[in-house]
């Protein structure tokens, strides 16, 4: 998994491409600990990621409950595959994908 | 059928999936399938890895059985931890708000919503926990 962050202003946007899975979502935690806390607004561009398994849905959530506090945050560019996920697992009602 | 057995540690996650996936591969298991499958043997090992030994580690036997004639697979995870049914846990409620939802507790979900059957079985001081996927 890749990261590449670009923010403007309080807006941060994540790009991820690859896999979330149990071995890389920590580091992804770690990179939005580090850099959401002046954050007003948090994207994720998904268009690069083809996996994410409970491990990267949990932080999903995470962010998203500390963006509510302080924000808002949406995905974009989501896969089909990964929506699925999403739909199950009722990520979909939570989280505010374009 | 074809037999794997590593020591249950988050670290050999990527071993299993390959084995896993090199087995689907000559069946020609679809993209789409492979990675509802590799998902559903993370949330497996990982769940082995982290809490089926309580005192240091073991090992993990991952069976895979093969059905071209279906097409689809039979894949076994085999540990002789704690006796433990994933199963049986309750389902996360997942209506609920992002506030309110508890972080945990998807994993096993996202299992049984993917697979088309997962079954458990406490057999000879082992547990045994079987996917079954056709596509």
């Amino acid at each position: 998994m890749n990261i590449q962050k670009s923010s403007h202003n309080n807006s941060l946007t994540f790009s991820i491409s690859g896999r979330i899975d149990t071995s890389t979502s920590p580091k992804l935690e770690q990179e939005l600990k580090n850099s959401i806390n002046d954050c007003t607004e948090l994207t994720f561009d998904f268009a690069q990621v083809e996996y994410i398994s409970s491990a990267g849905l949990r932080v999903l959530l995470s962010a998203q409950k500390t963006m509510n506090k302080q924000g808002s945050m949406k995905l974009k560019n989501v896969h089909e595959n990964i929506m699925e996920i999403f739909e199950v697992t009722g990520f979909t009602d939570i989280l505010n994908i374009e | 059928m074809k037999e794997f057995e590593i020591e249950a540690i988050k670290e050999n996650l990527h071993t299993v999936l390959q084995f896993i996936n090199g087995q689907l591969a000559l069946i020609g298991c679809p993209m789409k399938i492979q990675t509802q499958i590799d998902i559903a043997a993370e949330e497996i090992f990982i769940n082995i890895a982290s809490y089926a030994y309580t005192d240091g580690t073991g090992t993990a036997v991952v069976c895979v059985e093969l059905h071209p004639e279906l097409p689809g697979v039979d894949i076994t995870f085999i540990d002789r931890g704690v006796p433990y049914d994933p199963l049986a846990k309750a389902d996360p409620d997942i209506t609920l708000s992002a506030q309110d939802r508890q972080i945990g507790g998807l994993g096993i979900f996202m299992v049984k919503k993917s697979m088309d059957e997962v079954k458990y079985d406490y057999l000879n001081g082992c547990n045994i926990l079987t996917l079954k996927k056709g596509w």
